[in-house]
Parts: structure tokens; sequence; C-alpha cells
């Protein structure tokens, strides 16, 4: 931002300051937000920073620019969980860290994601084979189209430690057992035998998590996955996490729509709009003092026990669209404490504490002191 | 799957037995007899041919006869030549006739899987249009149209081939081109559309997730995913083939069963048409069985029926 750009932001933020509203009360109950667990992160090992990421699709209409400067770190053995509406690019990066945009379409614009001090934005395709499934594994929605419907169970578990690892077929066949136990499926001798379909899709997300396991990779993507499940299931997916994180010490990337799967797991919470991170911070800071207005709003948007379902706020309009994204704040249009100076300048990003991070004007240090 | 394949061979029972059946009404309702053309034909001796050949009796019992002979697979002499037995011929003709026919499967079911599968994995590419361009041309030329154009310019202009008959493997090319552009040209698309649906498939993207060889992931998560439809038109491409190798066979001079089948139907000689038809129909629904039992092993849930998962 140059200095012109400056002193018009400091203008507007001025003229407006009256018509700011006081903000609602949007954060979660302490119930709400799961029990404290039996592991820690350790924030002193970084498993994984993604620099400024920007992934762009072409199309006939035109080129979507699904990633617009994203950036996070993940530590060891800590789960972060991604949240946003729909199409606010969540699974392009996640398949963009895994090395699975399809190119072309797909473009690594700019930006970096470094994982082991090492660029996987720069590797060639056999570089890569190296990495995937190997050090980073992912686990995919849906469990019913995820496991090839004509290869037994057993061969799809052990292929990828026989593709990276010189274990024997008897080696491969006891690690696959073993997996199989540690998710839970009973009899795993016999059911290496059998096909996709001879089991239930809760059964199937854990073989789907038990072949992401099995040459134990230090970093989990796992995109919506228990979106596709019933909701009993779901809980016993979540805590079969917990487990294998509390196990392998595994470092997760949860992404969902569901927040109550994020305050049952999650260590930290990323807010993506619009192809960037929008506010990002610890679980507590996130729920209990979201500063973004999005954040807000998206908290606001979940069903509450103690509340009445009319209070409930969805948030009203729609993201904007990606093959033009605007120049200043996407969610201006959106936003109730829209300012002229979010429309024409993308807020910086403002570090709240060591962990909470926010782009919003609101929270802009200039901003703070016109609001004094 | 037992049980499956035990009833599916009853049912192939009742299909020939019906095919049969069809054929000897058939065959009865066309004009003329197997005598008419005879020069020398007077009444008394059709009247003794006719007995002699068991066909001044009722219907019904030439029926039970015909049916004895199809139980027995002895459908008696010729008539036309009543020194060689109905049996001698499909011997002589029949092998020759499998030859060009299982080539030209062969041909197809292997160039035409490559080429989709190419054409696939360069989707709009240089390769998906020259793939897709032959298949259309491959499509809509009639074989026989294809045979004669093979002829005119490999054979007679160019030289390079033998114009007709069956006598070494240089002979075969041609015939089998003609014979197998087609089904290439259709096993080339179907199974380049449903290579790029399965290639779209989420254990595809998992596939490569883990890191997996491109040969491993075309040829063991693809391919065998991607040729369930194809399996699925074989059994109705092969009768297609087999067929055809009727039209080819006379435009090329092979004494393959074709030969046979046409002459006893112009002659109305009814122990060959009767014995070729049964023949042939038996060894059709019995392909289109073997068809179905593959795409049994193929597709793992086919067995649903038999051992229901625990889901
Ligand atoms: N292969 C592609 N070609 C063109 N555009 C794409 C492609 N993949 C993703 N996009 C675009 O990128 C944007 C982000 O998509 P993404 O799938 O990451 O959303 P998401 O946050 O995962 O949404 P959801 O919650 O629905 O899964 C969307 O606007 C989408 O249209
Ligand atoms: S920067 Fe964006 S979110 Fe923040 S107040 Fe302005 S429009 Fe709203
Ligand atoms: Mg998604």
């Amino acid at each position: 931002m140059n200095e012109q750009q400056l002193a018009n932001a400091n203008a507007l933020v001025k003229e407006r300051q009256e018509e700011v509203p006081s903000l609602p009360k949007a954060s979660m109950t302490e119930k709400q937000v799961g029990q404290k667990r039996r592991r820690q992160p350790d924030y002193s090992e970084k498993v994984l920073a993604v620099e400024d990421l920007h992934v762009s699709f072409k199309t006939f209409g035109g080129e979507v620019q699904a990633l617009r400067g994203v950036s996070f770190d993940l530590y060891k053995g800590e789960t972060l969980a991604v949240v946003g509406e729909s199409g606010c690019g969540k699974s392009v990066t996640a398949n963009t860290i895994m090395g699975l945009i399809p190119q072309p379409p797909g473009q690594i614009k700019s930006g970096r994601i470094l994982f082991k001090n090492r660029d996987l934005t720069k590797l060639d395709k056999a570089a890569l084979r190296t990495v995937q499934g190997v050090d980073i594994s992912m686990i995919f929605q849906d469990p019913m189209t995820a496991l090839n419907p004509t290869l037994k169970i057993g061969e799809q578990l052990t292929e990828g430690l026989r593709t990276h690892q010189k274990v024997s077929k008897a080696e491969a066949r006891k690690k696959a057992i073993e997996l199989l136990e540690i998710v839970g499926i009973p009899n795993p001798e016999e059911r290496l035998k059998q096909y996709p379909h001879q089991f239930s899709g809760g059964m199937r997300q854990r073989i789907v998590i038990a072949i992401a396991l099995i040459c134990e990779p230090e970093l989990l993507i796992a995109d919506e996955p228990t979106t596709a499940l019933d909701v009993t299931i779901q809980a016993q997916i979540l805590e079969l996490f917990e487990e294998i994180q509390a196990r392998t010490g595994v470092s997760i990337i949860l992404i969902t729509h569901d927040l109550g799967v994020v305050a049952k797991i999650a260590d930290r919470i990323a807010v993506m709009y619009a192809g960037k991170v929008i506010e990002i911070g610890d679980k507590r800071e996130v729920f209990y003092s979201p500063q973004h207005p999005y954040t807000k709003g998206l908290l606001a948007s979940v069903p509450r026990l103690d509340l009445k379902e009319e209070e409930l706020q969805p948030i009203e309009g729609t993201p904007p669209d990606l093959f033009a994204p605007p120049v200043g704040c996407p969610f201006t249009a959106r936003c109730p404490f829209a300012m002229e100076v979010c429309e024409r300048v993308y807020p910086g990003t403002t570090e709240l504490s060591e962990t909470h991070k926010v782009d919003c004007w609101l929270q802009d240090a200039r901003a703070k002191h016109v609001f004094a | 799957m037992a049980i499956y394949i035990v009833k599916r061979f009853f049912m192939m029972i009742a299909t020939i037995l019906i095919i049969a059946t069809l054929t000897f009404f058939l065959m009865h309702s066309i004009p003329g007899s197997p005598f008419d053309d005879e020069r020398t034909s007077n009444p008394t001796i059709q009247a003794n041919l006719e007995k002699y050949y068991k066909l001044d009796q009722p219907t019904h019992i030439q029926y039970l006869n015909y049916l004895k002979a199809i139980v027995t697979f002895d459908f008696g002499p010729s008539i036309k030549k009543p020194n060689e037995s109905v049996n001698t011929q499909l011997a002589r003709g029949f092998p020759i006739s499998l030859e060009l026919g299982l080539v030209t499967i062969l041909v197809a079911v292997l160039s035409g899987i490559t080429l989709g599968t190419f054409a696939a994995l360069r989707h709009n590419g240089i390769v998906d249009y020259g793939a897709m361009a032959f298949a259309v041309i491959g499509i809509s030329v009639p074989n026989f149209v294809l045979a004669t154009l093979l002829i005119q310019q490999l054979a007679v202009n160019l030289q390079w081939l033998p114009p007709a008959t069956w006598s070494s493997p240089k002979h075969m090319i041609l015939p089998t081109l003609a014979l197998a552009t087609g089904p290439t040209a259709i096993i080339a698309r179907l199974t380049r559309s449903s290579m790029l649906e399965v290639l779209t498939q989420d254990y595809m993207k998992m596939a490569r997730a883990k890191g997996l060889s491109p040969f491993r992931i075309v040829f063991r998560h693809a391919l065998r995913n991607a040729l369930m439809p194809v399996v699925t038109i074989m059994g109705t491409m092969l009768a297609g083939i087999l067929t055809g190798t009727f039209v080819i066979e006379r435009i090329f001079a092979i004494p393959g069963m074709g030969k046979y089948f046409v002459e006893s139907i112009n002659n109305r000689d009814y122990p060959v048409i009767m014995g070729s038809t049964v023949f042939y129909s038996a060894f059709l629904v019995f392909m289109l069985f073997l068809v179905d039992i593959v795409y049994g092993f193929l597709d793992p849930r086919i067995k649903l029926h038999r051992k229901e998962g625990d889901a």
C-alpha cells in the first residue's frame, strides 16, 4: 500500500466511524467447545508452511482465481480446521498441497508450500510421488466412491506401501491387518479379501483412513471426512481421528462445514473466504472472540440448543465472483460494517495475538485508534 | 455364482431350441423346394426324392425328426451334394470362419482398447482427435465397401497384398482389416468415453494421492473399470462379427461357413440350412454365455446376490 492509499484509508475509516454499529455477540457457549484432550500439539515443530498461495483455473468463461493468497502454518500433532462457505477454496487448498491439482486447467500462480524444507510447488511429478501417500495422505469426503469397486480391500491397502517401501507381500499384509485393527474393522484377515461393496459406509471410511495411514504420514489432509456419514458414525470417525493422532502424533488439516466437528477436535481454526484465509487462530480465540464479521456471521448461523430457531442468522448475500474478484475486502458486499476503504483496499493482516490473525479493516491498527 | 451359471446354462438351451424351431418353420414357409431347378424333374421323380428325404411326411413328424437330428447332431447328407454330410461341410467351413472371426475380434479388441485409452489420456489432444476421426469413419463405412476399397487400393493398385482366398497369413490381412475396422471404432469410442468417466472418479484421485506409478494408475485402477461397458457389448459385437464374416467371405472368396450357408438357402438345401443355423446359433449363444461369465468375474458386484456384505 502506498502513502496515498494509506491516507485515503484513514480518511475513510474516520468518515464512517459513527455508522459502525456495536458488534453482535456471536460467540459459542463453553459447552459447545470440546473438552480438553490428552495430546498436546508441539508448537515448536513446524510441519507445513503455506505461503501466499495463488491458484487459478482456466475455464471457457475465463480464469477462476480459486486461491488468492492463502497462508498458514501447521505444527506437529495439531489439528487445523479449515472452514468456510462452499466454493471458498478449501478443497483447492487441500488438493494443491497434495499435488492433485490437474494442470491444466489448474495453475499454481505463485506462493510456496514448504514441507520438510522442500517447496512442494517446485517438485516434478516423479518427486511428488515420493511425498504423496508417504509423507502426506488424503482422506476423501465420500467413502462410497473413494474405493475402487473392482479391487480387493487388501490390494488397495497395501499397494501404496508396496510402491514406496521395499516390503514383501507378507509384511505388507501384516501391516494392513494391523491397521484394520487400529481403525476398528473386525476380522481383518478375512476382510482383506473382500471388495468395497461388502462394507458399509462407516466401515469404508475406516478403510480409507487405514489406507491413508499405511505409510505413516506426517500430515493427514481430510476433506470433509464425515459429511457423507450419518451422525453416530460421524462421532465414531472423529474419535478415531483423535485416537490416531494421540498414537502417531500426525498433524491433521480438517476441512469441514460443520462447526460442531471443529469444536470437537480442532486445535486451531482457519476461516476462508473467497480464496483467502481471513481469520486464523486458536480454537478458543476464534470461537469466543471472533474478530472478522464473516466469522461472526458464520458462528451466528450455527444452530444452538439454547436459542430458538428464529434467532438463527444466516449470512445474507453470496460470495463474490472469483472470475473477477474485488480488489478490496471480498466480504464488503455482505458486511454490515463495510466502509469505503473496504471496497477499495484489501485490509492487511492484523496480529491480535501470537496465534490470532485477522484480515479486516476494523482490526487495523489505524482503525483502532479511530474507534478509541 | 454357480447357481447363476447353471441358470444361464438352461436359458441357453432354451434359446437354442427356440431358434431351431423358428428356423424350421421359416424354412418351410419359403416357397419352393430343393428339387425345383432340377431340369429332368418330373412329378414321379420329385415324389421319389421327397420320399427319400422324408419330406413327404407330415410337418410335425418332420419337426420331430429335426429335433432328433439336433440332439444327435446328425443332419444327414446334403441334398445338393449327396456324397457330403452336413457335418462334413460344417467341419470344413466353420474352422475358417472361426479363424477369421477370432482374429478380427482380437484385432478389434486390442486396437480399440489401446486407441480409446490413449485418446482418453490425451483428452482433447491430437491423438484424441485423430482417434475419434478414425472412429467416426470406421463406424459409418460398411465393411463390404471397405473391403472393396481395400482390394482396389492395396491389392489391385499397389499389389502389396493378395486380393482373395485364404491360403496364408498374408491372405488374412485384408479380410481382417475390412471386418475389424467397424468393431475397432466402436470399441475405441466406448473405451474412450468410459475411460474419461472413470478418470474423474474419486477412486482415481485416491489412487493418485497414494503416489502410485502412472502405469499402475491407468492399468490397474482405471482400465478394468473402464472396460465394463466394453465387455457388455462384446456379446452382440461377437455375433455381429461372426455373421459379418459371411459377407466378407463372399467378397474375398473365402471357403468358410458363409459360402455353404448362402448356397444352402438359395438351393433350399434343408439339411444344410438347419444344420448350419442350429450350429451357428448354438455357438453364438454359447459365446454370449461366456461373455456373461467373464463380466461376472470382472465386476465383483455381480456376485452380490450370492453373498451379501455386512452393510
Ligand atoms: N477443476 C476446476 N476447474 C475450474 N474451477 C475450479 C476447479 N476446481 C475448483 N474450481 C473453483 O475453485 C473454487 C473453489 O473450489 P473448492 O472446491 O476449493 O471449494 P470448497 O471450499 O471446497 O467448497 P465446498 O465446501 O463446496 O467443497 C470454486 O469457485 C470452484 O468453482
Ligand atoms: S474489511 Fe471487510 S470484513 Fe472488515 S469491515 Fe471491511 S468489509 Fe467488513
Ligand atoms: Mg470442497
